[in-house]
């Protein structure tokens, strides 16, 4: 645990470093820009075709604006992105106070036409106020629109937004994998009963033993069967998400474990089970610690805070370490356009990989992390004496 | 900060994916996977406890078979040693019966030696009375066939008798 803590501290740190130099590139990119088309012998990294499109969107500018490909990758979208022109339109679901909206981001024509709903016009829009910034698709928002064409931010803010996403869309990737992967592996412990793993089993056995030996016996102790069926799947949940999140080609790509909405839920679910979990000496050293009785003012609300920011750690560590990866790669691939020059790409390449050796890590790292430390929390609820 | 606004769409539906996942893998994964892990250990275990078990018991076995051994053997020179001094004893007392039966006999022969000595001195001794007093009557009838010679005798016993 000592050494993962360090470990994160290095890797985070290097983002750092990484992030600061390539940001002097993002401050400055029209000094370097030139008018060259972008080039396309770039197709061996498939990461690069995001950053191609990116690149064309921004090229109509006349520059190449790394802060939209990159930020566009990472957030979450209506449409998921395939390769090239060709991108999948996804389900949207829109909760409007007339009653629900069902239809695909197709009808958007990747923004460029509002469509009808039944109760109201949509439109797709960029999210931030400066509407010049491009017309990048991807992080678009769908708006309401009035009759003369004209956003109508009152009745966009009644809406709320629970569309199939690039985001969701992949997590329901990964929920298929875990249940068949691991349905399988059950069955193989079925049909092989005392027998020694095989296959697959023999692969995901040592992880799961590894959860129960080394994450959920030592810091929960004797009752720690309760609680492995939440930390094998969060820990397998933010792996499987991680790892796609590697793959740069269509099934993976997506930025799951990267999007704070989805740490959070995670961080949720770790929340309320060590809350609900909490015994006695639990919410006595919250309520009632072994202070002077005038110190409760203080304590008692720093304990509070303490009880919220395990789990917002929790989320943050996830969210900030996935997503500072993908900025990263990103970032390097961006460094190809921003030079214009075909000359830097083995430069690019080489850290790319590098990066990507590094974030397969940080994948194992990182659902490792977040088990451990949910573990931990939940062993100190239930902890039978201090 | 728009990156780290979580959408509403986002958290709904990984609140109900991961919930879903949760439940469903529970059931249909980790109990299952879990129990054979466990049943799998526990058999390993308990495969292990026997062997050790069996190597003890083999151990005790071997200690008892060679006590066993010992005590056999021990018990085997008791009986020897037994036996050599029941023949000791059985070939002294033969040796002590036959040297007193032998004495016996012995005894016995030389007294019926001295008996038949005594038989055969008796018999010689009344054989040689009866041959001298016929020896005698004869002489004696020979000498007093006349009267003097009777006289003669009578007068030497009186000489006898009056030397007394």
């Amino acid at each position: 645990m000592d050494c993962s803590h360090v470990f994160d501290f290095k890797v985070n740190r290097l983002i750092a470093a990484f992030t600061l130099f390539l940001a002097l590139f993002t401050v400055v990119p029209s000094v370097l820009a030139q008018t060259d088309s972008v080039g396309a012998g770039v197709a061996h990294e498939a990461v690069a075709a995001d950053a191609a499109h990116g690149a064309e969107a921004g090229h109509a500018e006349g520059n190449f604006d790394p802060t939209a490909v990159i930020m566009e990758h990472i957030a979450d979208s209506h449409v998921w992105h395939v390769a090239g022109h060709f991108s999948f339109p996804l389900p949207v679901i829109l909760y409007t106070p007339q009653g629900f909206e069902f239809f695909s981001s197709g009808h958007f024509h990747h923004g460029e036409a509002d469509y009808k709903g039944a109760h109201n016009t949509y439109r797709l829009v960029e999210s931030t106020k400066d509407q010049s910034v491009g017309q990048n698709f991807f992080n678009k928002k769908i708006k309401v629109v009035t009759p003369d064409g004209q956003i109508d931010e009152a009745a966009t803010a009644s809406i709320m937004d629970f569309s199939i996403t690039k985001n969701v869309a992949a997590m329901f990737l990964t929920v298929v994998i875990l249940l068949l992967v691991f349905s399988a592996v059950a069955s193989a412990y079925k049909k092989r009963q005392g027998k020694s793993p095989k296959g697959l089993q023999s692969f995901l056995e040592p992880i799961i033993v590894f959860v129960r030996d080394d994450i959920a016996k030592p810091n929960i102790g004797h009752d720690y069967g309760r609680f492995m069926p939440f930390l094998l799947t969060v820990f397998f949940f933010i792996l499987i998400n991680n790892l796609l999140g590697l793959v740069p080609i269509f099934p993976g790509g997506a930025n799951v474990t990267g999007n704070i909405a989805t740490t959070f839920i995670l961080a949720l679910f770790t929340l309320v089970i060590v809350n609900v979990n909490g015994n006695k000496s639990y919410w006595s050293h919250i309520f009632a610690p072994d202070v002077p009785k005038w110190m409760y003012v203080i304590m008692i609300p720093v304990e509070v805070i303490g009880v919220l920011s395990r789990p917002f750690a929790l989320m943050v560590r996830l969210f900030a370490n996935i997503t500072a990866g993908h900025i990263i790669v990103l970032s390097l691939i961006s460094l190809i356009f921003i030079f214009k020059s075909l000359a830097i790409a083995p430069v690019s390449v080489a850290f790319v990989i590098f990066m990507d050796v590094l974030e397969l890590l940080v994948a194992f790292l990182q659902a490792f992390i977040f088990t451990l430390l949910s573990a931990l929390f939940i062993g100190m609820a239930v902890e039978e004496h201090h | 900060m728009e990156l780290v606004t979580p959408s509403i769409g986002l958290v709904f539906w990984t609140l109900i994916a991961f919930l879903f996942l949760l439940l469903l893998l529970r059931k249909l994964a980790w109990k299952p996977i879990m129990g054979a892990i466990h049943d799998r250990e526990q058999y390993i275990d308990e495969a292990l406890n026997k062997a050790e078990l069996a190597k003890k018991e083999m151990a005790r076995l071997t200690a008892q078979n060679e006590d066993l051994m010992l005590q056999a053997r021990a018990e085997r020179d008791v009986i020897l040693k037994e036996a050599k001094a029941l023949k000791d004893g059985i070939l002294n007392e033969a040796k002590a019966q036959a040297q007193a039966e032998g004495d016996k006999m012995l005894e016995k022969a030389k007294i019926e030696i001295a008996n038949q000595k005594k038989a055969a001195l008796a018999e010689m001794k009344a054989q040689v009375s009866t041959l001298s007093i016929e020896i005698a009557e004869r002489v004696l009838r020979g000498q007093l066939q006349d009267k003097a010679k009777q006289q003669e005798l009578v007068a030497g016993l009186l000489k006898d008798v009056e030397l007394n």
